[in-house]
């Protein structure tokens, strides 16, 4: 019983934010690694982007709400999530245009283009505060919890209970779908192939008559939907603030490389890696090993590792680490 | 139009503007920019250094800011005995825990000499081990600290001695940072350094922050010495009353200019002894050097040039200007505040600077310390008055109006990267470009 009560408070406070928070992250680096494995530089601007894409479904959230638009339990957010991709999507695409397409075809150094991205950050961060202001907006609606923890504590009669929020099974099935969608897409179609081949060697591709210009659109168009679903599930699942999305670019860049930048899969695995690290390294295991040993062994302490407030130092350490291990990544080799 | 002939015409544009704020708006505000503006000319000239000699990016600047911050508070704030008889002891045994632990890890690294996995496995024990002892050491005597009167001091102070000898420490403690940050991250790939030192710096910042013993952490540290006389006391003095009397302005104005003054004449000191290094440099062979191995690493390292060598002492050289600026900045401001470290100032505008200046010029570098920090600071009731202008023919109480004079602020966000992208795609070479007569 005492066993189960510890493998309670594991799943509540480890396992389910794990799996949330990891999804976030990995929906995160897939767009980070999208942007590498193609266009071939680090996006500073990432973050932003997923900013500027939960901004729009904020913004559609409230246009329905005063519509009267529901689809009650779920949160009316992932109905504004439609258009949102489509706003971030032309945002970014005009970006393109403007911006990174001249250093493309003058073939600029990638650490250019990475100060070119700085840039975007910029105007993109200051157009965010321009349209929504700085403060905190929370946007879930509808059923907040799955199963509350007094539920589960009447259900199995355990005396710890685990609560799973709505926002956090959303987080997780939105997440299977869209990577599920995002891998079909790259192997399966032509489209998604000719991506591939683009990604793996530039001039073959040119020879073989892909056209790159049409490569560049459907990868930012990838990345404004990836960007967009990050950023709005991990608003949904914490609150909205416009600079939490700046310190989220170092998890979301430690995901990506210790996965293996350029690989798809490799930011996946990098995601969970990096949020399960994070949670559990911050964790007081003070109530997990209270029950599992006998009464005299009992710890005085938290038996944390670190303070929370070193979660951001947690992510950077394990990308230092695998960097020095393996500076290739998790997924050496394998690009999309 | 001649480089040097140019430079003197920016400089002078520089000056006119500021000439301007001092007559439109105030003279103690003029001054107010113009000491930014000079830290900000260091601050742009150590990234110069990296970026512009070496072709580094580094994308950690607020760390090494505020490493020279945490340098100034702790060099000149008086020590608190109490704090010290309390847990000085624990502080100085987990120091010497951390020291025991480095060396452990260098022996075993010297035992196995193959990357093996046994020990990897050893070398991740020992670690955790190590980190246990030290925790173990250093809670409680934190915790005994952090009890001596929380609300004043509840941390160990500092060394009492003057706050412009830090300017100097701040060097070294941010080269210190610098060489062990480069001995990881120089070896990688090149855009990883950007992501590391992005890093490092949050990592930095959020210790600050955080550990109260040290930093006072977030309540912050107030009322650090100055350098420089106090108002108060010249308001008082015979001598600067007469002065305020025979130009007549009042004796406070007057006090704040001559304070502000003072640290002008100061900043003005570094700035130049840094530029004229900076310079001495960047023409010596060492500085063609540099440039070789930034504009072709390959072809410099067959020429047998050690470039991660060469690299890692940029870096750490650049780093160490950069901690100068940044006790330069908390000796001006009076105060160290971990919670003001962000990113968008203290790094990506610093790189604005540079890029907009000028990257290898270090003339460049300090307008574009000049240039951009003006922007900054008067983006915001240039702004404002725009906004004005544009919804004055609005009505009063409509929606959008409020929203567009409420946020005139957060103009300068977009105006800083539209300039930057402006600069970076009509004129790369920036606004003072880098001579290549040599």
């Amino acid at each position: 019983m005492e066993f189960l009560n510890a493998m309670a408070i594991l799943a509540n406070y480890v396992i389910v934010p794990g799996l949330a928070y990891g999804s976030q992250l990995a929906l995160g680096a897939l767009g980070v690694t999208l942007v590498y494995g193609v266009l071939r530089f680090s996006n500073f601007a990432h973050g932003e982007t997923m900013s500027m894409g939960a901004m729009f479904a904020i913004l559609f959230l409230w246009l329905f709400k005063s519509m009267g638009v529901s689809i009650a339990p779920l949160p009316t957010v992932l109905l504004a999530l439609v258009p949102a991709i489509i706003c971030a999507a032309v945002y970014i695409l005009i970006t393109d245009r403007v911006v990174y397409r001249f250093y493309r075809i003058q073939k600029a150094v990638p650490t250019i283009l990475v100060v070119v991205s700085t840039g975007i950050m910029f105007v993109t961060n200051g157009l965010i505060r321009f349209v929504i202001g700085p403060d905190d907006r929370s946007i879930g609606d509808g059923a907040r919890f799955v199963m509350k923890a007094r539920e589960f504590k009447n259900w199995t009669g355990l005396d710890v209970g685990i609560a799973i929020k709505t926002s956090q099974v959303i987080t997780v099935i939105t997440a299977v779908v869209l990577v599920v969608a995002l891998f079909w897409f790259l192997e399966k179609t032509k489209t998604g192939k000719s991506m591939r081949a683009y990604a793996d060697n530039e001039n073959l591709a040119l020879l073989s008559g892909i056209d790159p210009e049409k490569v560049v659109r459907i990868t930012w168009l990838l990345v404004a939907v990836l960007a967009t679903v990050a950023g709005t599930l991990y608003g949904l699942d914490k609150s909205y603030k416009p600079f939490t999305f700046l310190q989220l670019l170092l998890p979301i860049f430690a995901s990506a490389i210790i996965g293996g930048i350029g690989s798809p899969l490799g930011a996946i695995v990098g995601g969970f890696i990096v949020a399960f690290s994070e949670i559990l390294i911050t964790f007081a295991f003070k109530g997990f090993f209270t029950r599992l040993v006998p009464d005299d062994f009992a710890p005085e302490g938290l038996v944390q590792l670190l303070s929370t407030d070193y979660k951001f130092a947690v992510s950077f350490a394990i990308l230092v680490i695998v960097l020095i291990i393996m500076p290739t990544g998790i997924f050496k080799g394998r690009t999309l | 139009m001649s480089d040097s002939m140019r430079s003197v015409l920016a400089f002078g544009i520089m000056a006119l503007l500021l000439v301007a704020v001092g007559v439109i708006q105030s003279w103690s505000l003029s001054l107010t920019i113009l000491n930014l503006c000079i830290i900000s000319a260091v601050m742009s000239l150590g990234v110069n250094i990296q970026w512009g000699f070496a072709g580094l990016f580094n994308a950690g600047i607020m760390g090494f800011a505020a490493l020279g911050g945490v340098t100034a508070v702790i060099l000149s704030v008086s020590p608190v005995g109490a704090a010290w008889s309390a847990g000085g002891f624990g502080i100085v045994g987990a120091f010497f825990v951390v020291l025991a632990a480095v060396a452990g890890v260098i022996m075993v690294q010297r035992y196995f000499h193959d990357q093996s996995r046994s020990r990897l496995l050893i070398t991740t024990a020992f670690l955790l081990f190590a980190f246990i002892i030290y925790r173990m050491v250093l809670d409680p005597a934190v915790e005994a600290i952090e009890a001596v009167e929380p609300a004043k001091t509840g941390f160990l102070g500092g060394f009492g001695l003057p706050i412009v000898l830090s300017w100097g420490v701040a060097a070294f403690v941010a080269a210190g940072v610098a060489w062990i940050i480069g001995k990881i991250a120089l070896g990688l790939r090149s855009d990883y350094l950007a992501i590391a030192t992005l890093g490092i710096s949050e990592i930095i910042v959020s210790v600050l922050k955080n550990e109260d013993w040290l930093t006072r952490g977030v309540k912050n540290v107030n009322g650090l010495p100055r350098p420089v006389p106090y108002e108060i006391d010249i308001q008082e003095s015979e001598f600067y009353r007469d002065i305020a009397t025979s130009i007549g302005i009042p004796i406070v104005d007057l006090s704040s200019i001559i304070v502000k003054l003072s640290y002008t004449c100061l900043f003005l000191i570094v700035l130049v002894i840094v530029f004229l290094l900076a310079e001495r440099a960047v023409r010596s062979p060492w500085g063609r050097m540099m440039r070789a191995i930034r504009d072709n690493e390959v072809s410099s390292s067959a020429m047998g040039k050690n470039i991660t060598a060469r690299h890692l002492q940029v870096f750490v050289l650049g780093s160490a200007v950069i901690g100068i600026a940044g006790a330069m900045l908390t000796t001006l401001d009076g105060q160290f505040t971990p919670g003001s470290y962000q990113p968008l100032r203290f790094t990506f505008l610093i790189w604005i600077m540079v890029i907009v200046g000028g990257s290898g010029n270090n003339l460049g570098s300090i307008l574009g310390g000049f240039v951009v920090w003006f922007i900054w600071i008067e983006a915001e009731p240039i702004g404002q008055q725009v906004m004005n202008l544009i919804t004055s023919n609005m009505a009063d109480g409509s929606a959008i109006k409020a929203q567009l004079v409420e946020s005139a602020s957060h103009i300068r966000l977009i105006m800083m990267g539209v300039i930057l992208l402006l600069v970076l795609r009509f004129r790369p070479q920036g606004m003072l470009p880098e001579s290549r007569s040599q």
